[in-house]
């Protein structure tokens, strides 16, 4: 199986850990990542903030690069990115005049019949039906997962699971023996392109989060978007002056839980470039004992 | 030669302000056959028609084109005027240059030549229009009313009284509708049930009506005055006369936790059940899907228990066919649940409900007898919060219209939780608050002053969960649009209202037009809104759109006196707008072959055979013919008659051509 | 009867028409029920919430004009789109506030409190220009110089090294050309330079 892939600028910087465990699980579930050629930054919150034509010409490149490059079907791991990219292709393809415009101003050919993917999609797609097979050890942990705004929202472009209440990623944990909360925050925002230039307002966002999913009872919240990673993770500082107390839950992507459950071991899925350490490798009994188990913690089989 | 005249109307300034009425007269004065045109600022009024009335007269015409609006509303005005001045009526026509023209194009040259275009074709065909008369039906003096909720009693009860038949035909197996769900009514807080179901009792015991329960409308045929209705009486597993009502195989049955429908889904009941203790008629149905016994074969104990041995398990639907004069649909209308709404949990949490469920909660004979309970466990709830226009007013959810009585019900149920849990709090988010009605407003005020129900002006935007309690995120807009967070114990929605299910397919059965939310369409959004398009067919109630309880009654009575109407004269005068087939002399009696391709195609099953005996009675040839009691003047024979045997009277091909040719002589010239 | 009126939303030079001729955003549809406003993350800290916002720009008054441009909230607005995925008259107000950034900018009229966030945005830009990625230490380094926020975030320096979360090299693209084209083209960047 050979899938096109666009990473995006975070995954080859503060986000190396989620890049990772994407390439991981894909290896072991044979998937071939295919990265798409001279792929450029898709502009993120700044362009469409500053720059209309700029906001759609940087995601419009990557898709024309994709294109030439033959890559029909391309999962993008980082929600903001895919988000972008969704919009971008969705907007050309309504406005004919712009899609013009757009292809005059990035010289290339677009003709805006990608198939984009997110990392729950693929995972959908090509993980989950060899999953049963492959798992070694349960991942049977009681987690929330946080989708955030860009997976699911503008929820008429990205059509993308229930947007008020997503399960996309809820059924992976479950399929990987683990038990998925619901809780307040799963689609609300953790602050996203303020990280930098407004740290506070993402302690409070990101706080808001982060206690919900802890005082729930989680014992990681599971993510699939570099953003709100390096908002619940990196930022934990601010997070906890917001609560007013050291918080200890870790952030994991989900690509990691499935890679734990695969018995990749942790290096290889960068547990350890997180700030908040991620200890749940050893809480996770073997599959042939989860059932003797069972009495001590309340775990889900498969 | 004919001598016709031409009526330009302004409609005020509907038509005037886009099309240059003046010019319109003038160039049409100038048409072949035409001697008189004039324009007027409202033909319809009474000097108008008497300048109608008056050309006629003077000019000695042969016909009339008005140009003016849609002929739905004033034909029948003109033509009664034409009549009045000794013209046939059917020799008047109308030019719509008001829906077709004025309303859907820009102050022009071209929208004036366009009007002038729609007069010209009309002209073409008044002279060649015929002199027609009407026809005349006899009337069945029996009505249909559809659905048993308050509008069907009160229409069945009105019609009864004026001493004509009535069948009165309920899906569910009592009637009462939702009225018979609610606790308490608006402004006045008498108890819905008590001033309803002696109404329900008067209903079943009335010589003059006969209620069908349990059963629904098949279908349909013939027209007003003479419907043909088939009504499926659906089993309900009992002998009815012999069931005395003394419930004990309700009692007795092993199935206990069906959801309750009447509780909506609050409360349960048995498998053999009447819905309420003051269901009329008081006789159990067996819901087969949940019958122990319909499910295993075994079981039987309703059977075994009834001391009047009145179960029959192997009772089959019956279909029962009646004929009809008039009838009257009182389908009422649905709410929305809260699994409508994704941001409100999508119906994932039980103390979220909606209007109809408080009312049970609420309601004496209720699954909590009247105690405000939660749902989940049981609790009275000391913090409620309640949401107006949840899902009403809303065009991204695809209801954008104003259901019109929640406002009100609101209100009501933050008043009745107040009155029963004296230290709770009662909070409703609003948008407007729409209480026009007779001491409407005043009870909205008594529940903020008197009762104080915190009302804070805003949408909520979430609801989720958190120990128990739920999460309401909203904003005070007058505070600045303000957040605001309340935590609390139960969430009332008052969900939209919306036609009920069902309501597409029944109009669809009835030949009745509906909106786009299925609600069925009045003839007349003013002038007419008891009467639909179809003749000898009415509207009571919320299936036209949703109402409250005064609203219905006094609907359900217009489309009551509509029917007595109907029924106060023996034979019914029908527009001559029929297909006949054309009769010339021997030998060969008409051009029609005989081929009856045109009898299948017939929807209202007008078609007959017509043998053409000689002296002798032997049959020299078989013809159509048709029932022009039955024709309903669609045109479908005529379009596939392969001889052109078969005419529409006042629609013939001659004068359709007449049309025709006169839009094409002006394009190729 | 209103058939005869003309149902199009009347386009003209307010902020509001220019809203809707340049994003289709309708904000005259909004009948201020606050839903935005009440799911909206950052509400409380705006100085205008998103319903207000819309409400302002109803008026047509070019006082009010003034005032949303000048606000702090356009530009704390964080594209998150709850406001939108709940909005019964499916108003897009992130396309709204996409729109009324880039004139607030333009204008030089950008809120003295969101200074840096405009830094921040600009630094970003500037880094994926010359470069075609995003260098995140680039950036954040280029966005200390502009806001001279120095301290902020220096401890997380080098623990980010050690993390391996921060790359010191920027990535290069091969086509860095097509890059300064791009922005060239749509922002007339690169002619501002050359001056």
């Amino acid at each position: 199986m050979k899938l096109g892939i666009y990473p995006g600028c975070s995954l080859t910087g503060s986000a190396r850990d989620y890049n990772e465990s994407v390439f991981a699980i894909a290896k072991a579930c044979d998937i071939q990542l295919e990265q798409v050629p001279d792929w450029n930054c898709c502009g993120a919150t700044a362009a469409h903030n500053m720059n209309k034509e700029l906001s759609l010409s940087l995601p419009a490149r990557i898709l024309a690069q994709a294109e030439k490059a033959g890559l029909t079907d391309i999962v993008i791991p980082c929600a903001a990115c895919y988000s972008r990219l969704m919009v971008t292709q969705h907007e050309l393809n309504n406005d004919p005049v712009l899609k013009n415009r757009i292809s005059e101003i990035i010289e290339m050919d677009f003709k805006g019949t990608t198939n984009i993917l997110n990392v729950v999609q693929m995972i959908d797609l090509y993980v989950s039906p060899v999953l049963k097979e492959k798992i070694v050890k349960n991942f049977s942990h009681k987690v929330a997962c946080y989708y955030g705004c860009l997976m699911v929202r503008p929820y008429k472009v990205l059509q993308y699971d229930q947007h008020e209440d997503p399960q996309g990623m809820d059924n992976v944990i479950r399929l990987l023996g683990g038990t998925a909360i619901d809780w307040g925050y799963k689609v609300e925002c953790c602050g996203a392109g303020l990280t930098m230039s407004k740290t506070e307002i993402v302690g409070m966002l990101s706080g808001k989060i982060v206690k919900d999913a802890a005082r729930r009872g989680a014992q990681a919240i599971v993510v699939a978007c570099p953003m709100c990673h390096s908002n619940l993770d990196m930022r934990r500082p601010a997070i906890n002056e917001y609560i007013g107390e050291k918080m200890d839950i870790p952030v994991i992507y989900i690509t990691q839980a499935i890679g734990l459950a695969l018995g990749i071991d942790e290096k290889t899925l960068g547990l350890q470039r997180h700030f908040v350490p991620v200890k749940m490798a050893e809480y996770i009994p073997p599959v042939p004992e989860s059932k003797k188990q069972k009495a001590k913690e309340p775990t889900n089989t498969i | 030669m004919s001598r016709i005249g031409v009526f330009v109307c302004h409609c005020g300034e509907n038509i005037s302000a886009t099309v240059d009425v003046a010019k319109v007269a003038e160039e049409a004065s100038k048409l072949p056959g035409v001697v008189h045109s004039v324009d007027y600022k409202y033909m319809c009024s009474d000097p108008g028609q008497t300048l109608v009335k008056e050309a006629i007269k003077e000019h000695n015409l042969t016909g009339v084109v008005v140009a003016a609006c849609s002929p739905r509303m004033h034909e029948p005005t003109f033509r009664k005027a034409c009549a009045q001045a000794g013209l046939n009526p059917y020799l008047s026509e109308m030019a719509n240059v008001r829906e077709h023209c004025s309303w859907v194009h820009e102050k022009s040259e071209q929208t004036t030549q366009k009007a002038f275009d729609v007069v010209r074709t009309m002209v073409s065909k008044a002279s060649n229009n015929a002199a027609l008369e009407p026809i005349k039906v006899p009337v069945t003096k029996r009505a249909l009313v559809v659905g048993g909720g308050v509008a069907g009693i009160q229409a069945a009860l009105d019609i009864a009284n004026t001493g004509h038949k009535v069948i009165l035909v309920e899906r569910s197996p009592s009637i009462g509708g939702h009225m018979a769900q609610l606790s308490e009514t608006f402004p006045t807080l008498d108890c819905s049930q008590c001033i309803l179901t002696p109404r329900m009792v008067e209903v079943a015991q009335h010589p003059n009506i006969t209620l069908y329960t349990h059963s629904e409308v098949e279908s349909v045929d013939g027209f007003i005055g003479n419907f043909h209705v088939k009504i499926r009486k659906k089993a309900r597993s009992l002998d009815e006369d012999l069931c005395t009502g003394c419930g004990l195989c309700t009692t007795k049955c092993p199935q206990k936790k069906i959801p309750s429908e009447f509780e909506q889904l609050l409360g349960t009941r048995p498998a053999i059940y009447t819905p309420f203790p003051q269901a009329v008629p008081n006789k159990p149905v067996i819901d087969r899907d949940n019958c122990t016994f319909y499910k295993t074969g075994k079981c039987k104990i309703c059977e075994i228990v009834c001391p009047t041995k009145a179960i029959r398990f192997d009772q089959e639907d019956t279909i029962l066919e009646v004929e009809i004069g008039a009838i009257v649909l009182a389908t009422g209308f649905d709410v929305k649940h809260s699994d409508f709404f994704p941001e409100y949990g999508k119906g994932k949490y039980k103390d979220v409900i909606d209007g109809l469920q408080f009312e049970r909660l609420a309601s004496a004979s209720g699954p909590t007898q009247g105690m405000i309970r939660r749902p989940s466990d049981g609790q009275i709830p000391k913090k409620i919060v309640f949401i107006a226009c949840a899902g009403s007013r809303d065009p991204a959810k695809g209801i954008e219209y104003c259901s019109k009585i929640c406002c009100m019900y609101t209100a009501k149920h933050a008043m009745l939780y107040k009155h029963k849990v004296h230290d709770g709090e009662a909070h409703v988010f609003y948008m407007d608050i729409r209480a026009g009605g007779k001491m409407y407003e005043e009870f909205v005020r008594r529940a903020i002053v008197e009762d104080h129900v915190n009302y804070t002006r805003g949408r909520v935007s979430t609801i989720y969960e958190l120990d128990g309690k739920l999460i309401v995120k909203g904003a005070d807009t007058l505070l600045g649009a303000q957040s605001v967070e309340i935590e609390a114990d139960m969430v009332v929605l008052a969900t939209a209202g919306v036609a009920s299910e069902g309501s597409e397919d029944l109009a669809q059965k009835m030949h009745v037009s509906y909106d786009q939310h299925k609600f069925f369409a009045e003839a007349h959004p003013k002038l007419k809104p008891v009467e639909t398009n179809t003749g000898g067919i009415f509207l009571a109630g919320a299936c036209q759109t949703t109402r409250d309880i005064p609203d219905s009654v006094a609907m359900a009575s217009g489309a009551a006196v509509k029917v007595a109407a109907l029924f106060s004269s023996d034979l019914l005068t029908r527009e001559p707008i029929v297909a006949r087939v054309n009769r010339i002399p021997g030998p060969s009696h008409s051009t029609c072959v005989g081929c009856f391709l045109c009898q299948p195609v017939c929807p209202y099953q007008a078609i007959e055979r017509e043998d053409i005996k000689d002296r002798a009675g032997n049959i020299i040839k078989s013809l159509a013919r048709i029932n022009e009691g039955l024709c309903q003047g669609c045109g479908t024979c005529v379009a596939l008659c392969r001889s052109k045997s078969i005419d529409l009277l006042g629609y013939t091909d001659n004068q359709m051509h007449g049309e025709v040719l006169s839009v094409l002589e002006e394009a190729f010239v | 009867m209103s058939s005869a009126s003309n149902h199009e939303i009347h386009v003209d030079n307010s902020l509001s028409g220019l809203i809707l001729k340049h994003t289709e955003v309708p904000v005259q549809k909004c009948y201020q029920c606050g839903k935005c406003s009440a799911g909206c993350p950052v509400v409380s800290e705006m100085d205008y919430p998103p319903s207000l916002i819309l409400r302002m720009l109803q008026t047509g008054l070019p006082e009010m004009e003034e005032k949303v441009l000048r606000s702090y909230s356009i530009w704390l607005c964080l594209s998150c789109e709850q406001c939108i995925s709940r909005c019964p008259m499916e108003i897009d107000i992130p396309k709204m506030m996409d729109y009324l950034r880039q004139v607030s900018y333009k204008k030089k009229m950008v809120n003295p409190r969101a200074k840096n966030i405009v830094r921040f945005h600009k630094a970003f830009l500037d880094s994926i220009r010359t470069t075609g990625r995003l260098s995140e230490f680039g950036l954040t380094v280029d966005y200390k110089l502009r806001s001279l926020k120095m301290m902020q975030d220096l401890t997380l320096v080098p623990s980010m090294i050690s993390r391996g979360k921060l790359g010191f090299i920027p990535e290069m693209i091969k086509g860095t050309k097509e890059m300064a084209k791009i922005f060239a083209k749509t922002t007339g960047l690169k002619s501002e330079e050359e001056k």
